[in-house]
C-alpha cells in the first residue's frame, strides 16, 4: 500500500510539474500560437495513441480505423456546441461523442471479435470509411466543406488535463484484473479461453475503451482547432496514429508518449523545410524501424515503483 | 474413495472431414479419481480432451457434468463457460502466456473468482487494492506449494521446459477446477523429471481433492499412478479397467504393449 501511495504521488508530481512548466513558459511568452498548436497536437495524439495501443499492444487486436471514432467525437462537438457554446455544452458533446463511438465499436466489434484472427483490421477500416462517407454526405455535418467557427471551448489546459486523465484511466485498467485478462487474450487466445476468460468480452472491452478515448481526442481537436472536415479523418489519419503506437513500442504506454513527442517535434521542426519535410520524416521513420524494430521502447514501461524499489535495495546493499 | 459421478460422456463422435478422430467413445470420470488415457499417437486422445473442454465442438454425443446444482449438459458450451463450471486443462504443446510473468499467468487463471468491477479498477478505489492484494496472495500461495516462488516475477517464456509444464499445471489449478485434464505432462522430460512429476500429480490429487485425467503414452508413469485406465485406438475405445486388468487385456497387449 505504501509503495502504491508513493508511486501515485510521484506521478501526480510529474503531472503537476509538466503543467507548471508549460504554464510558466506561456506566462514568460516563450510559447507562441505555433508552439502551443504543436503541444496540443501532441497531447491529442497521446490520447488517441494510448487508446489504440490498448487495442493493438495489450489486447493484440489490429484496428485500422481509429480516426473514424475520432471523427465521431469531433463532429459531436462541432455540431452540438453550435447551439450550446458553453463548457457544459462542450463536455456534454464529448460524452455524446463517446456514447456514439462506443455504439459504433460494439456494432463493429461483436461480429468480428468473436472470431480468431485479424478480421477487426478490415472491419474497422471499412467502418471508418463508412463514417467518413456519411459525414461527407450528411447535411448536419455540412458535407465535404466541414464545420468551421466551432466555439473555442478547449484550451491547452483542457487537453493537458484530459490527456492525463485518459492515460491514468488506461494505465489503471492495464494494471487490473481486466487488463491482465486482455493481455492473456493477446498471448494465447486458446489458453485464455481454457482458463475461463471470456475472450470476446475482454477483446470488446479493450476495443470499446479505445473507441471512447478516440472520441475524446476528436472532441478536443474540434474545440481547439475550431475547423473540421471529413478529410481530416481518412485512412491516413488512422495510419498516423498507428505510426505513433508502432514507433513508440507496441504494448508500451511510455513509448507512446515518447513517440508522440518526438514525432510532434520533428513534424514542427520540419515545417520550414517545405516538401523535403515528408522525405526527412519518412527517412526518420524508416531508420527507427530498421534499428529499433520493436519501436523505440519495445514493451518497456517506466515505473516509479520499480525505481523506488531499486533505490531501497541499493541503499540496503550499501549499508 | 467416493464413487459419485463427475462427468459422463455418451457416444462421442468427432469427424474431421472424412477422418473420424473420435468414434463412439463413452467415458465417465468419478469424483476424486485419477484416470489414465492412453493410446498410440493419433489415437484421438487430445481430440477427446478438446471435445470435453469445448475447444472442439462434438459431431455427435452428449457430455454431462455433475455439479452441486445438478447435472449440466456441456454440449455447445464455450471453453470459457466450461472452465467456469469446473474443468481445467494443460496442453500437449505448452500454451503459457509467454511474455507475462509467472505470477500473472497464475493470477489470470483466477480472473473469474473476483468481481471488483470496471469503475473500481480504473478509479483505483480501495476495493481495487484489496482485490489485487487478495489475488496476489492466493497466487503466491499456489506458487509456493509448487516451488515456483523464486521465479514468480520472471516471464514464463524464460523458464526451462520442465518448469513451464509445472507452471501450466499450477495455472490450471488456479481456476479451482473439479476436473483437471493433463495432456502428456511428461512429454520431453527425462526420467528424473518424470519421477518428480509423478510425485507432483499424487500431491495434487491428495491436497486439492480433484479428479485428474492424464494422457500419457509413457506406460510406466501411468501404470504407477492411476486407478483406472481408458485405452484408445484409431479413435475408438479399445479397453478400460484397472492397470492390472489393462496389462492382462489381450486386445491391449496386441495393439499397444505388443509393440514394445
Ligand atoms: N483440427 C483437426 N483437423 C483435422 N484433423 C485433426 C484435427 N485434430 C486432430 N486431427 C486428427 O485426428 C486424429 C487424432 O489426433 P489427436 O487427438 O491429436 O491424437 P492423439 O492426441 O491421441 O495423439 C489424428 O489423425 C489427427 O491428425
Ligand atoms: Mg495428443
Amino acid at each position: 500500500m505504501k509503495a502504491n501511495l508513493k508511486s501515485n504521488l510521484a506521478w501526480l508530481g510529474v503531472m503537476v510539474l509538466g503543467f507548471v512548466v508549460i504554464d510558466a513558459c506561456e506566462f514568460a511568452g516563450l510559447i507562441n500560437t505555433f508552439i502551443e498548436n504543436m503541444l496540443v497536437t501532441i497531447g491529442i495524439n497521446v490520447i488517441l495513441a494510448v487508446g489504440l495501443n490498448l487495442i493493438i499492444g495489450f489486447a493484440g487486436q489490429f484496428s485500422l480505423g481509429h480516426a473514424g471514432f475520432m471523427a465521431i467525437g469531433a463532429y459531436a462537438t462541432g455540431i452540438m456546441t453550435q447551439t450550446m457554446a458553453t463548457p457544459a455544452g462542450f463536455y456534454l458533446s464529448m460524452v455524446v461523442g463517446m456514447v456514439i463511438a462506443v455504439i459504433a465499436a460494439v456494432i463493429v466489434g461483436i461480429p468480428t471479435l468473436r472470431l480468431r484472427g485479424d478480421y477487426l483490421a478490415i472491419a474497422t477500416m471499412g467502418a471508418a470509411e463508412i463514417i467518413r462517407i456519411l459525414i461527407n454526405n450528411l447535411k448536419i455535418t455540412n458535407g465535404a466543406a466541414g464545420l468551421f467557427n466551432i466555439p473555442a471551448l478547449a484550451s491547452w489546459v483542457t487537453v493537458y488535463v484530459l490527456m492525463c486523465l485518459t492515460t491514468i484511466v488506461t494505465v489503471n485498467f492495464i494494471h487490473s484484473r481486466g487488463g491482465r485478462a486482455v493481455m492473456a487474450v493477446r498471448e494465447d487466445e486458446i489458453a485464455a479461453g481454457a482458463m475461463g476468460i471470456n475472450t470476446t468480452r475482454w477483446k470488446l472491452a479493450a476495443f470499446i475503451f479505445g473507441a471512447a478515448t478516440a472520441a475524446i481526442g476528436g472532441s478536443l481537436h474540434a474545440a481547439y482547432i475550431q475547423t473540421i472536415a471529413p478529410g481530416d479523418f481518412n485512412i491516413m489519419a488512422s495510419i498516423a496514429i498507428l505510426i505513433i503506437v508502432v514507433l513508440g513500442g507496441v504494448g508500451s504506454v511510455t513509448g507512446t508518449f515518447v513517440a508522440a513527442l518526438v514525432l510532434g517535434a520533428l513534424d514542427t521542426i520540419l515545417q520550414n523545410f517545405g516538401t523535403v519535410r515528408m522525405i526527412i520524416y519518412s527517412l526518420a521513420l524508416i531508420l527507427i524501424m530498421i534499428f529499433k524494430p520493436a519501436g523505440l521502447l519495445g514493451s518497456w514501461e517506466f515505473s516509479f515503483k520499480r525505481l523506488f524499489n531499486r533505490k531501497v535495495k541499493g541503499v540496503a546493499e550499501h549499508e | 474413495m467416493s464413487n459419485s459421478p463427475l462427468l459422463e460422456a455418451q457416444a462421442l463422435v468427432k469427424n474431421f472431414g472424412g477422418l473420424t478422430a473420435v468414434a463412439n467413445v463413452s467415458v465417465h470420470f468419478d469424483q476424486n479419481e485419477l484416470i489414465g488415457l492412453i493410446g498410440p499417437n493419433g489415437a484421438g486422445k487430445t481430440t477427446l480432451f478438446n471435445l470435453l473442454t469445448g475447444e472442439t465442438p462434438v459431431s455427435s454425443g452428449t457430455i454431462s457434468f455433475y455439479t452441486d446444482h445438478g447435472v449440466q449438459p456441456l454440449n455447445g458450451k464455450q471453453p470459457a463457460q466450461i472452465a467456469k463450471i469446473g474443468i481445467s486443462r494443460t496442453f500437449q504443446n505448452i500454451r503459457l502466456f509467454k511474455e507475462l510473468s509467472v505470477l500473472d499467468n497464475v493470477r489470470i487463471a483466477m480472473t473469474n473468482h473476483y468481481h471488483e468491477g470496471f469503475l473500481t479498477s480504473i478509479l483505483r478505489l480501495p476495493k481495487y487494492y484489496q482485490t489485487e492484494a487478495a489475488m496476489t496472495k492466493a497466487a503466491q500461495e499456489l506458487l509456493a506449494i509448487f516451488d515456483l516462488t523464486a521465479v514468480a516475477d520472471l516471464p514464463a517464456k524464460s523458464l526451462p521446459y520442465g518448469i513451464q509444464r509445472r507452471l501450466e499445471i499450477v495455472r490450471a489449478l488456479a481456476t479451482k477446477p473439479k476436473l483437471l485434464f493433463l495432456d502428456e505432462p511428461a512429454a520431453g522430460m527425462n526420467p528424473e523429471e518424470t519421477a518428480d512429476l509423478t510425485r507432483l500429480i499424487r500431491k495434487i490429487q491428495r491436497e486439492f481433492h480433484i479428479t485428474i485425467v492424464l494422457i500419457e503414452h509413457d506406460m510406466s508413469l501411468v501404470m504407477n499412478v492411476v486407478e483406472r485406465l481408458y485405452v484408445l485406438e484409431h479413435g475408438a475405445l479399445l479397453a478400460t479397467g484397472t492397470p492390472q486388468e489393462i496389462q492382462k487385456n489381450p486386445a491391449v497387449i496386441k495393439a499397444y504393449l505388443g509393440g514394445e
